[in-house]
């Protein structure tokens, strides 16, 4: 159920990496940040904590903008390599500026209720939290969501376009920057959500970016196949499911047997389990 | 704006200033193909797209050594030249996609030099790419929609490009990696046409497509032509531009070897050109004719301007 989670992170970078091929390091924390926003957010408007997303995810999502036609679109125009080195940067400065602002504390966002925090059995050795349930049906409307957008609307067509070639897209009378901005902002807005989504299972810090939830994202996109939001989901599931039996085991072999798992996908079908087909 | 436009001979400067609608009804209206056959009339009218000294370079490679040429409304213009000879790099340059670095571009009296693509694209530049470059993912309407997007009035619509192509209707919902060349190429056009450009640059149509279908694909030509478009297209297919030019310009390393009408150019002119010979070499190559010489007799004179067959050029 974990998978909910993890395909909420990932599919913002297997969006930003299918269109504008940019693996971005950042991605993890700018989750936290999602988190610390809402933290903010709450603080000040005393909203519920559920619906925090309502301001978060649309903040993130014009820094998704801003940050997509300034700095990284400066780092696309070098290399893509040099996407790379600015994502990284960004991650440094974000993961550096939250320590300073606000401290190495760990910070959660509680949710009181009761029906979110109590949980249900499926026989004796399975419970699920109702607040797990929750994200991963979460999940499964963002990706919908997602996909529906991708392949009707007006602006999922140019997305997909810019992706297929950014030059004839431009013959076409497309500013491919402003569809990358575009991208960029959905892409920070699910990761704004999944942030939310975080601090509510569990608690966050300024590490915590790219000390889990980075390399999560990363083995749940690369497990699942690149580009594909479907596989995104699968998967999540498959590295939260061999996490949760890896914890059975022995508490200390949880992530190891999620990255057992990584690894296997990667030795015998490295194109992912959903592939994309390949685009020459 | 660094340079001051070129005196168009005997037009109204006033079809400059006057708004875009009027003078693409004027451009259409004066256009009609009977009065292409002219020299002076053709130099009557404002030119739609004018490039002036243009060089562009790829890296430390001149590709492009000043050429220049000035496009009608109504025409058919013609660029030739082999491999090489720099003719996508001059329509890429005018699309947008290359920087110049020296010369400018006008169109429809405005410098465009430092205007962007997609710009120049929604202000009626209108680009076939060479090797199609269709969204290969995307079906063959999303790919005319994506065309569509942000399109200029006109009479060009996605149905009526499903009326051009007649097979592309019942065909609609493939995607576009799926169909063969020419229906490719017929997307790529269609693409184009529904954003109803004012000029339609169109690089080298014939690339990797059988005969049959290359000269099906030019047989549409007068129809698109027909609706008041300006045509400026690249083609190493030396016999099929021949066929459809109102005018002709041929391209040697970058630099322009031949220009003028094909009525006036002979064909061992233009063999020169396009190889680069001296004119005595061009007769004796004519005997193992690479080129087809059915459209041309020689009945016009050296009015074509053959700045370079030296043998310099012969490389």
């Amino acid at each position: 159920m974990v998978g909910g989670l993890y395909a909420l992170f990932a599919c913002g970078l297997s969006l930003m990496f299918g269109v504008m091929k940019v693996v971005n390091l950042a991605h993890g924390d700018l989750a936290v940040i999602g988190g610390y926003v809402a933290v903010g957010v709450i603080t000040v408007t005393h909203i519920p904590v559920l619906w925090s997303f309502v301001i978060v995810v649309p903040l993130m999502a014009v820094l998704g903008y801003v940050l997509q036609r300034t700095v990284i679109q400066a780092a696309l125009d070098r290399s893509i390599l040099t996407t790379l080195l600015v994502t990284f940067g960004l991650s440094v400065v974000i993961e550096n500026g939250l320590l300073q602002f606000f401290s190495a504390n760990s910070h959660s966002l509680g949710v009181n209720d009761a029906i979110i925090t109590s949980s249900f059995s499926i026989g004796s050795q399975i419970s699920i939290a109702y607040l797990l349930l929750l994200i991963f049906v979460v999940a499964v409307v963002v990706l919908l969501g997602l996909q529906y957008f991708l392949s009707r609307s007006r602006y999922g067509r140019l997305i997909r376009a810019v992706a297929d070639d950014q030059e004839a897209a431009q013959l076409s009378g497309i500013d491919y920057r402003h569809v990358f901005g575009i991208a960029a902002a959905i892409a920070f807005g699910t990761v704004a959500l999944a942030g939310i989504a975080y601090g509510m299972y569990s608690q966050f810090a300024p590490t915590t970016g790219t000390d889990t939830i980075l390399l999560f994202a990363f083995a749940a996109v690369v497990i699942g196949g690149l580009g594909s939001l479907w596989g995104t989901l699968l998967g999540g599931v498959i590295l939260g499911v061999s996490q949760a039996i890896g914890a059975q085991i022995s508490g200390s072999d949880e992530f190891l047997a999620g990255y057992i798992v990584f690894l296997a996908v990667l030795v015998l079908r490295p194109q992912g389990l959903i592939a994309r087909r390949s685009t020459s | 704006m660094s340079e001051p436009p070129r005196e168009p001979k005997g037009a109204a400067p006033s079809g400059l200033t006057s708004d875009e609608g009027a003078r693409r009804e004027d451009g259409a209206s004066r256009a009609p193909g009977g009065e292409r056959d002219k020299q002076s009339e053709r130099e009557d009218r404002a030119p739609i797209l004018e490039v002036r000294d243009l060089t562009v370079h790829h890296g430390q490679l001149r590709a492009l050594d000043r050429i220049s040429l000035r496009v009608f409304p109504g025409e058919v213009y013609a660029i030739i030249g082999a491999n090489g000879a720099g003719k996508s790099t001059l329509l890429r340059t005018i699309a947008g996609l290359h920087h110049p670095t020296e010369g400018s571009i006008r169109y429809d009296g405005q410098d465009v030099t430092k205007v962007r693509p997609e710009r120049r694209a929604t202000s009626g530049i209108g680009m076939v790419p060479e090797g199609r470059r269709l969204f290969g993912s995307l079906t063959v309407e999303e790919n005319l929609q994506v065309g569509a997007t942000y399109a200029r009035k006109g009479p060009w619509t996605i149905e009526r490009v499903y009326e051009l192509f007649a097979w592309m209707k019942d065909r609609r919902a493939q995607r576009t990696e799926q169909l063969s060349g020419g229906e490719q190429q017929a997307v790529a056009i269609g693409r184009a046409l529904v954003a109803n450009p004012r000029v339609l640059l169109l690089d080298e149509l014939s690339l990797g497509l059988a005969p049959v279908v290359v000269q099906r694909i030019y047989g549409m030509l007068p129809q698109i032509l027909a609706s008041g478009l300006t045509v400026l297209l690249v083609e190493q297919d030396v016999s099929q531009a021949l066929r459809v030019a109102s005018h002709l310009q041929c391209l040697l390393e970058g630099r322009t070897t031949l220009e003028g009408k094909p009525s006036d150019v002979t064909a061992e002119q233009v063999e020169a050109a396009y190889f680069g010979l001296r004119p005595a070499a061009a007769e004796q190559a004519s005997e193992e004719a690479l080129w087809s010489g059915s459209t041309t007799s020689s009945r016009g004179s050296w009015s074509a301007a053959c700045t370079r067959c030296s043998p310099a050029g012969s490389r």
